[in-house]
């Protein structure tokens, strides 16, 4: 394959980028989100985190059981839309 | 097993790998030849508050200590790209600080002639000159605003990667996934470190973490405590109490949007803060009280809808754009509003670096420096105003410019 490999669409980050990340000792998905910014877009990593975790897992032969932790709200919302919720809501 | 870093000079164990003990450590190495120096964390770089804060970097403080070092830091933040060659999206926008009644017109009017005897360039606006900082700025309510040109915004995580970077190249070696759990102590002096090995819990809202390898030691001559919201923790180990208490704080960050806004805005009523990263999300958040004890980084709806609330109050029109992500992490909190540095008395060969109020982040690059030339074997004066035996004596100390 020629060309940049696109793992993260929304912060455009590459295969490339990802396995330097690797290289430079970043071996669980957390360091490498942080390094490398992927999952951080509009998507929050639903499209790119399964691509992320198999290269690491490809890379450091352990499974890819970890997930990055999941950020609210599931999917973007409105700031209006969540000026009318419940200020005590937990 | 003993696993001493060796070489000449003290062998420093820095606790915490967040952006004050990088910056402690790389001063150490570059300035004063102290490379046998050992960074350790119990989680990965950018885990703690470090990578889970605004990015805001401000000279706009009430106090003369506070104010004076982060001009320094914002001197330090303007050549970071340049020195350890790592690009921090810094972006000097300034702060918009909004006062909504007289006596907090009155505090902010006192604090800028502080600054501006400081040498800060800090002007007071009235609301309609605010409004030409920031056009889209509802000042209903507003009755006063200050402005500091040179205050900014940076990007958190470029910025303890490029500190990391350039202390492991200096040959700092900096240890991750690795807990200390408790310490080696001979004639009243600190001699090791113990460590475990751990990992992380899938699931677990990143402070969970789990045995991954037995315990040994590092052996030390000075020991770092830069462990933020966790440093009472680590102290009882020492049997030492610290007066310092973890407090969450909430954050959210929205979708991108083209260039539009100038300044960090600061609101000291509710404390509301917002900005737009050079990334073009909005980044803010708003005190929320009361919080939950201890450590805690889980997320709240809550914080949220009163984040939105006060935020639309501030700009209207934002009302349609979306809310991509919300974290949370630690402010590390003291009783009076000032860190915790020094060397502690009956402890000599332990410097404490805590306390630091939600400012820690963007104080790191001058405090980082004066701790090395601490450890080093000078010490800096404001190093003793900071002590933790000032609270044995009663403080004194004041700083009402605290956001978030």
């Amino acid at each position: 394959m020629s060309g940049k490999v696109l793992v993260c669409r929304c912060e455009d980050v590459t295969l490339d980028e990802v396995q330097k990340a690797l290289e430079a000792g970043h071996h669980d998905i957390e360091s490498v989100k942080r390094y490398t910014g992927f999952g951080t877009g509009w998507c929050q990593g639903k499209q790119c985190v399964v691509a992320c975790a198999r290269v690491i897992a490809e890379h450091t032969g352990a499974s890819p059981t970890l997930p990055i932790t999941p950020r609210p709200p599931y999917h973007p919302v409105s700031l209006a839309a969540l000026a009318g919720l419940d200020e005590e809501a937990p | 097993m003993s696993d001493g870093v060796t070489g000449k000079g003290p062998r420093v164990a820095v606790l915490g790998a967040g952006i004050l003990g990088l910056s402690t450590a790389w001063h150490l190495a570059h300035r004063h030849g102290i490379r046998d120096v050992v960074v350790l964390d119990r989680g990965y770089l950018c885990g703690g508050a470090s990578g889970r804060n605004g990015g805001g970097v401000r000279a706009q403080f009430s106090s003369e200590a506070n104010i004076r070092l982060m001009r320094e830091s914002i001197e330090i933040c303007r050549d970071f790209a340049a020195t350890m060659k790592i690009n921090v999206w810094f972006r000097q926008g300034g702060y918009l600080f909004l006062a909504r009644d007289a006596a907090r017109a009155a505090s902010l009017e006192a604090s800028v002639k502080l600054q501006n005897a400081c040498g800060l360039s800090t002007r007071l606006l009235g609301p309609d000159e605010a409004q030409r900082v920031v056009p889209e700025l509802s000042t209903r309510g507003v009755v006063a605003t200050s402005y500091n040109p040179d205050d900014g915004v940076v990007f958190p995580w470029p910025f303890v990667w490029g500190y990391a970077r350039a202390a492991q190249s200096l040959g700092v070696a900096l240890r991750t996934f690795t807990e200390v759990i408790g310490f080696e102590t001979a004639g009243g002096r600190i001699v090791g470190v113990r460590v475990r090995p751990v990992q992380l819990v899938p699931f677990a809202q990143g402070d969970t973490m789990v045995p991954a390898g037995e315990p040994y030691v590092i052996a030390c001559d000075h020991v770092v405590l830069a462990t933020g919201a966790w440093s009472p923790g680590l102290a009882k180990h020492l049997g030492l109490a610290l007066p310092n208490k973890p407090h969450r704080h909430e954050i959210c960050s929205t979708e991108p949007l083209k260039p539009w806004l100038g300044p960090l805005v600061a609101d000291l009523t509710d404390g509301l803060y917002f900005s737009q990263s050079m990334r073009g999300e909005i980044v803010g958040g708003i005190s929320v009280d009361p919080v939950p004890e201890g450590i805690n980084q889980a997320s709240s709806a809550g914080f949220v809808t009163k984040y939105a609330r006060a935020l639309l109050r501030c700009v209207p029109r934002l009302g349609g754009v979306k809310v991509l992500r919300q974290w949370a992490g630690c402010y590390d909190i003291t009783p009076d509003g000032a860190p915790i540095v020094g060397t502690p008395e009956g402890f000599d060969n332990l410097t404490l670096a805590c306390g630091f109020m939600g400012y820690g982040f963007m104080m790191a690059p001058v405090m980082g420096k004066l701790l090395a030339e601490h450890i080093a074997g000078k010490t800096p004066p404001l190093v003793h105003e900071w002590s933790l035996e000032r609270f044995a004596r009663g403080s004194t100390l004041r700083e009402t410019m605290i956001l978030g």
